[in-house]
């Protein structure tokens, strides 16, 4: 039976496109792959191949005709041993055409009747934050500084896991361009503790392709700063393999590093980086601000089968408190803290942030409010729970953050609040933000470019109307 | 103003592959198996094309068609347990690595018994079982995630080796060479494999890149590179055999530009203006892959008809393929919130 060549279409939306050129002429012969006509639309060219073997038996549509619909048969092919007068006996379906009558979208035969672009999207399954460990009664409590809460968290984890190991820029030898990592090349040796070059975006990338095979690389960036390099592996081949892959290859890799203000560097290298990955589906973001909770938190990072942006602070690497001395200190990703309780106003913060709340609070405490912070510690997944349930109770809600308001963290958890506690608000949500400016140099202006704790205090008597 | 000195790069580390000598004789076995495996990448890719056409595939969609030989070529060396990546123009990779038919097809209707779940599409599409690490969308970016693959080797102290593919075009990425530096530094097992094509998208490589012998983008970094005739299989499978035992034997990465050459456009729309049919149908008729290993079947007796066995038993692979992939039902509503974590 001859075969009909239809219409193709150069791409899923085209409706009709120009013939315009034959390559082979009725009666010519004609191979798999052989290129036998050109067809346009305003967008492109493209050639049609023949995908059988026969002559050309008969052209339907003559070159230069116009606005040719998609899937219009356009010839006849022969196969071997038939001939033209063939041509007027029944066509075999072609396979364009049979396709198309014999390939009912599957969703639409198990439907309903609504037509599925109108369907709704299925609701989000909603995260579940785990509660921190017990820490049992007389824990000994061991004060150490943040930096070497790191050590401790990165040493055990390693300890513990022969497939992780840390690279970065002077992570060895150097010993840590901020001390994090002191000591560990000593105890592990350079096979698992490895200086990189300067090459942010080679070895981010190094580090997602060998957490693929299976290891699980922990990439220090000497500031987050520098990441800005290798955004594109940790975004487009950390985030997105595993639902790519239809969840077959995930990645478990851990980036961090401080990030955020550090004192008189100037811009490019102070930003705050917390909204940019917690926009990312993929990532799990994680801010923390006391010692307890950079270490626990590190250790789950670590061990969570998914890439975590481990967000620290430079300008906290030298502070103290303490940490249980547990053989096994891990915290839960995604579980906010409730630090300090109150009934007045809910401030809200991370990372450094925090330390702007905490003395707002002391000082609000002197004028008989009594602020309840909430210290989110993870920024995806974001504890809404906790958030809400203290709005709930206060009525009440400052932000606090290092970064820029704009699509800032702040932002987000405002849009929350009012989506989840609108009728418990007796305030709008107040905001307490990094200035819209790039960090001055100036030691004045980046005390002004930064939040205050004056700030942080004026906003919470803000929304209490005090 | 006198003329510039030219600038010679060293080559002691460079040999051309492609020289007189033509390569080692392939037996029967091994010729029947990368016609074969070369005409299931052809006939797949004519299909996808044609499915492209019906509007059966979506988005984008570059086809392998001209290429097959380079794939096969270098499948031929490797053993089990090593690792294939590559970048968008990935189906020719997936066939080669053993993937089925059926799978990548369905992954490129967008069905939920595609490779990714329908999730991923032509660009992306990967499989643990086969060692197979995608399908990569971003150019460039599977150079250093390669490389990644052979520093897990390097770690867990094993011989395997990594195969990272890329093109001219990817050939001038910055992480190209941020990865070569410390793949050379570290003696990574990993396998560089340019597929110079000539044409990154539309412009050629004479347009793009102030070195075009690719063998030798390695060489400040002392990586030794080859250019190989990438339409003869034969000459593609004896330097895979070379930069294999080199990569097992610990010495370090290797470089192998692959000269080929794409029939199709750089996807389904392609204005076609870049170049000349004359110049496709050349390579076309001179120096086709395919044709090649068919040509020396015939000349060592194999008949037309048993070719011909072949072909069909391909296309009924391609057919079967197709026809899954157009009746495999969408993913679940549901796969939409699956995968993001684990």
């Amino acid at each position: 039976m001859p075969i009909q060549v239809l219409m193709p279409a150069l791409s899923p939306t085209m409706e009709k496109g120009n013939l315009s050129k034959w390559l082979k002429k009725e009666g010519e012969a004609i191979k798999s792959g052989d290129v036998i006509a050109e067809i346009e639309t305003d967008k492109a060219t493209m050639e049609v191949e023949a995908t059988d073997e026969g002559t050309l038996g008969k052209i339907l549509i003559p070159e230069g005709t116009a606005d040719v619909a998609v899937n219009t048969p356009i010839a006849t092919i022969l196969a071997d041993g038939e001939s033209a007068s063939d041509l007027g006996k029944p066509v075999a379906p072609a396979k364009q055409e049979k396709a198309a009558e014999s390939a009912p979208p599957a969703a639409e035969a198990k439907s309903t009747p609504v037509p599925k672009d109108e369907s709704p999207a299925p609701a989000a399954p909603k995260a579940a934050a785990e509660p921190d460990p017990e820490v049992p009664a007389g824990t000994e409590m061991v004060t150490m500084t943040i930096r070497d809460a790191l050590r401790d968290a990165m040493a055990e984890e390693m300890r513990r896991d022969p497939d992780v190991f840390l690279m970065g820029e002077e992570v060895a030898e150097y010993q840590g361009a901020y001390k994090v990592s002191q000591g560990l090349l000593q105890e592990f040796g350079a096979r698992r503790v490895i200086d990189t070059p300067i090459t942010e975006h080679g070895f981010a990338g190094i580090g997602v392709g060998a957490a693929m095979a299976g290891l699980k690389p922990i990439v220090e960036f000497m500031t987050f700063n520098f990441a800005m390099q290798a955004m594109d592996q940790i975004i487009n081949s950390a985030a997105k393999t595993l639902y790519m892959s239809g969840g077959q290859m995930g990645c478990s890799i851990v980036f961090r590093g401080p990030n955020g203000a550090a004192a008189r560097v100037a811009a490019q290298h102070s930003q705050d980086y917390s909204a940019w990955y917690s926009q990312i589906p993929g990532l799990k973001v994680v801010a923390p601000f006391s010692a307890a909770d950079y270490k626990g938190l590190l250790k789950a990072a670590i061990r969570d089968p998914n890439p975590v942006i481990f967000l620290e602070n430079e300008m906290l690497y030298g502070h103290s408190g303490e940490v249980p001395k547990l053989d096994d200190y891990v915290i839960p990703i995604g579980k906010a803290r409730i630090v300090r309780s109150g009934a007045h106003v809910t401030i809200i913060s991370w990372s450094n942030g925090m330390s702007y709340a905490l003395k707002a609070a002391d000082e609000l405490a002197k004028e008989g409010i009594e602020a309840e912070i909430v210290d989110l510690r993870t920024l995806r997944p974001l504890d809404t729970d906790t958030v809400v349930a203290s709005v709930k109770k206060t009525g009440r809600a400052v932000t606090v953050e290092e970064g820029w308001q704009q699509n800032g963290v702040g932002a987000e958890v405002a849009a929350r609040i009012m989506e989840h506690a609108f009728d418990y608000l007796d305030a709008p949500v107040a905001r307490v933000s990094g200035k819209d400016v790039p960090m001055p140099y100036a030691a004045n202006l980046e005390k002004l470019a930064l939040p205050s704790v004056a700030e942080v205090v004026a906003a919470a008597k803000a929304v209490c109307y005090r | 103003m006198a003329a510039p000195k030219k600038i010679v790069a060293k080559e002691t580390a460079h040999e051309k592959g492609n020289g007189a000598d033509s390569p080692p004789d392939f037996t029967r076995e091994q010729e029947l198996a990368a016609l074969r495996d070369m005409l299931l990448i052809r006939r797949f890719e004519e299909k996808a094309g044609q499915l492209y056409g019906m509007g059966a595939i979506g988005g984008f969609c570059h086809l392998y068609i001209g290429q097959e030989a380079v794939v096969i070529g270098m499948q031929m060396a490797l053993k089990e347990g090593d690792q294939v990546i590559t970048g968008y123009r990935d189906h020719g990779h997936m066939l080669a690595c053993g993937m089925e038919a059926k799978g990548v097809m369905a992954e490129l209707t967008g069905r939920h018994g595609g490779y990714s779940k329908g999730k991923g599409g032509s660009m992306h599409m990967f499989s643990k079982e086969k060692n197979f690490f995608g399908g990569h969308g971003i150019v460039g970016a599977q150079v250093s995630l390669g490389t990644g693959l052979a520093f897990a080797n390097r770690y867990r102290g094993n011989d395997f080796v990594s195969l990272a593919y890329f093109g001219d075009g990817a050939s001038n990425q910055g992480q190209v060479y941020e990865s070569f530096n410390m793949a050379e530094l570290w003696k990574l097992p990993v396998i560089y494999i340019i597929e110079n094509n000539r044409y990154a998208m539309g412009t050629s490589v004479t347009r793009s890149s102030a070195q075009t012998d690719f063998s030798k983008r390695g060489i400040s970094f002392n990586i030794p590179g080859e250019q190989v005739d990438g339409m003869d299989v034969r000459a593609v499978k004896a330097a895979a055999d070379k930069a294999v035992a080199w990569c097992r034997a610990g010495k370090g990465p290797f470089i192998l530009e692959m000269q080929t050459y794409r029939y199709r456009g750089h996807s389904m729309s392609d204005p076609a203006k870049y170049r000349t049919r004359e110049e496709v149908e050349k390579v076309r008729h001179d120096q086709d892959p395919i044709e090649q290993v068919r040509n020396r079947l015939l000349a060592a007796d194999m008949s037309e008809q048993e070719l011909k066995a072949i072909d069909a038993e391909v296309r009924e692979i391609v057919n079967a393929a197709a026809d899954f992939a157009q009746h495999d039902p969408e993913p679940d509503a549901a796969e939409l919130w699956t995968d993001v974590y684990r």
